[in-house]
Formats: C-alpha cells, structure tokens, sequence
C-alpha cells in the first residue's frame, strides 16, 4: 500500500490493466510472444499509420486527374504507389463524393476499417449508435457530426468486409485551386474519409 | 449468426458522441491487447474470421457493457484455450503449469514491419465456379442465420 500514498495523485491500475499484464507476463513466459514485438506493434498504429496516409491519397487525387482514374478504378494498387499497404487495407475499394452523391463508411459487426490509410478506428466507428444508425438513418448521423445534406443528394452507405475497406473521397473544397498536394493534404480529415464529413476550405488568412 | 453484434438498423442506442483530438489507445492495455491478438495469431491456429466468431460468441448483455478491447481479450482468451496454447488454469493463475517448456514466438520484432505494413493477408482466390449472378442484378436474400460465424448481416 506504500505506492498507493507516493502516487496518490495517478490512478490506481484498473482491472483491465491488469487482467492484460496478467495474460501477457504469461504468454512472455510460455515463449508464445516476444514482448518486443509487442512494443513493434503499438508503435507501428501510435506512429506510422494513421489519416495523414489516407490524406496524401486524397489529395493526390485532387491533384493528379490519372491518379484519381487509378485510384477509382483499383484503389489498392493505386494506393500502393504511395507505399500504402498492409494488413486490413489488402482490398480497397475507393468511393467519390459528388455534389449528388454522398458516401458513408460503417462496419455494422464490428469494427472494418482501412487500417493502412486511416489507422485504427475511433471510438464512436465501434460503438453501438453508429454500427446501428448509419444504415437506417445515415442522415440523422451525418447531422450529428454537423453535416446537413440536401433531399437531392443521394446517400450510400457502405458496409465493410473482413476482407473489402472502403475510403471515401471527398470533394475537394472551393478556393483551393492554389493549394499545393501538401497544403491539399492538410485540409484532408479522417471524418471525411470515412463519410462523416465535408472537407472544409481552408481557414480565411491562410496563404498558400 | 445474428447475435447482438449484428447491429445495422437497430434502435435505441442512442446519439453518437465523437471525441476531440481522441488518442490512438486510452490506456496502455489497450495497445497491448491489439498487439497481444497479433502476436499470438502469428502462431496460426486461427483466422480473421475464427477470431471475430470468439467475439461474437459473448453473451449479449456483456457484449454491450464491454468495451471494444474487452471483448479483445475476452475472445482473445477463448481462442488461446481453445487451441491449447494456453489452460484457463494458467490465465487464472497468470504463469505457466509447472515443467512447461518455453516455446519460441514466431513473429520477432523483425517481422511486425512486414506483417502489418508490407504484407497484409490477400483475400482474392482463383476459383472455378462461374458467379450465377452479377454486380446490379436484382436478388432477393433469404434470411439464413446458421449458428456459426457468416458475415450475412441480419
């Protein structure tokens, strides 16, 4: 109990914790996994996947008319020009928004995500309301992230495989025409790709 | 199988609720969950879709309190059992029946590049079935819930 009083200020370990620790002492011990490889793992989704890949993509395809025709026509190859590759992103299938058509992402069983391109998904991709909503009243979720869409627009809504994940490209923002792939980049966010959101224009004062 | 899992079109789970600036893992576990799964699926005694199936096997009321890397470690924990690489006696003791003999890992440091970023598990096979219908055509789907793991949402 003496620790608890030295670190009175952080919180105690919770039982999830652990219960985890617990597992991977005995898996280390057993020699079934290197801890190391552990540490690998964690590091690779903290710091080297994530929606700045997915961006470049998009804006890329903003920029390059015969990249965006790849990019549509085999969304994993295309992506893999980019050196975008790997687990959970082996088919990718690639999704235009237009001014008629609007497209959302969801996996309604789980989790489905194009890991490669956007990291690991957020919290609210695997929750309940939104596996529940977005394929019977993907309006009514895209209001809730501030997206009001009008009656003329068709939505799809895409539900991912184990296998297929989609990425959705977004239309690119008016006043953008100046913008550099890597100032387009910046524009680019997650929610957008995934269908959630619009890209906004850059912010007024920003010189490209 | 049409567990409570299979959410697309239920109600009442209420709004959805975004977070700002929200951070890869929100505890250490979490990391090491996702990477315990990884680590100890590179033994290959089971599959993508074995894996989901050990989640989806959690019974419903606990499926919904459970966050996304407890229902992990709980499918996680079957899976290892179930294959023999681990007893339930060792999880709950947390370390290995005595004269156990240590085993070698089988994914190293050196390999996690190329399974999570270069190599990837390629789902395409060549088959000689002919597809009796395709892509537009019309279909009615019959609502076949057998007891297993099928990706045939409800």
């Amino acid at each position: 109990m003496k620790d608890l009083h030295h670190h009175g200020h952080q919180e105690l370990p919770s039982d999830m914790a652990l219960r985890v620790k617990a597992l991977e002492s005995l898996l280390v011990e057993k020699g079934l996994v290197d801890p190391a490889a552990l540490d690998a793992i964690v590091d690779t989704y903290e710091h080297k996947v994530g929606p700045r890949n997915g961006a470049r993509v998009v804006a890329k395809a903003w920029s390059d008319p015969g990249y965006k025709a790849r990019l549509l026509k085999d969304g994993t190859a295309a992506i893999a020009e980019l050196g975008y590759t790997g687990r959970q992103g082996e088919h990718m299938v690639v999704l235009e928004n237009t001014p008629r058509v609007h497209n959302l992402v969801v996996c309604t069983l789980c989790s489905c995500y194009p890991i490669s391109v956007l990291g690991l998904p957020p919290v609210w991709y695997k929750s309940a309301p939104y596996r529940s909503r977005a394929v019977i009243d993907p309006r009514g979720v895209l209001r809730e992230f501030g997206l009001e869409l009008p009656q003329g627009v068709e939505v799809r809504v895409w539900d991912s495989t184990s296998e297929i994940r989609y990425l959705v490209l977004p239309e690119r923002p008016p006043g953008t025409d100046s913008l550099s792939e890597e100032q387009l980049a910046e524009l680019v966010t997650r929610d957008a790709m995934i269908g959630a959101a619009k890209v906004a224009p850059p912010a007024k004062g920003v010189r490209p | 199988m049409n567990g409570v899992h299979d959410m697309g079109g239920m109600h009442g789970f209420g709004p959805i609720e975004p977070e700002r600036d929200e951070p890869v893992f929100h505890a250490r576990w979490e990391g090491r969950a996702l990477a315990l799964q990884l680590a100890a699926g590179a033994w290959r005694k089971w599959n993508i879709d074995a894996s989901r199936h050990s989640r989806e096997l959690i019974p419903g009321p606990e499926y919904l309190r459970m966050t996304y890397y407890e229902k992990w470690i709980a499918g996680l924990i079957e899976l290892l059992v179930q294959t023999g690489l681990v007893t339930r006696t060792e999880v709950e003791k947390g370390r290995p029946a005595p004269g156990t003999t240590k085993a070698v890992p089988p994914l190293t440091t050196a390999q996690v590049p190329d399974l999570l970023l270069s190599r990837g598990v390629r789902y395409t096979r060549d088959v000689q079935a002919t597809p009796r219908y395709k892509a537009g055509d019309r279909v009615r789907a019959r609502n076949i819930h057998p007891t297993g793991h099928t990706r045939l949402p409800r």
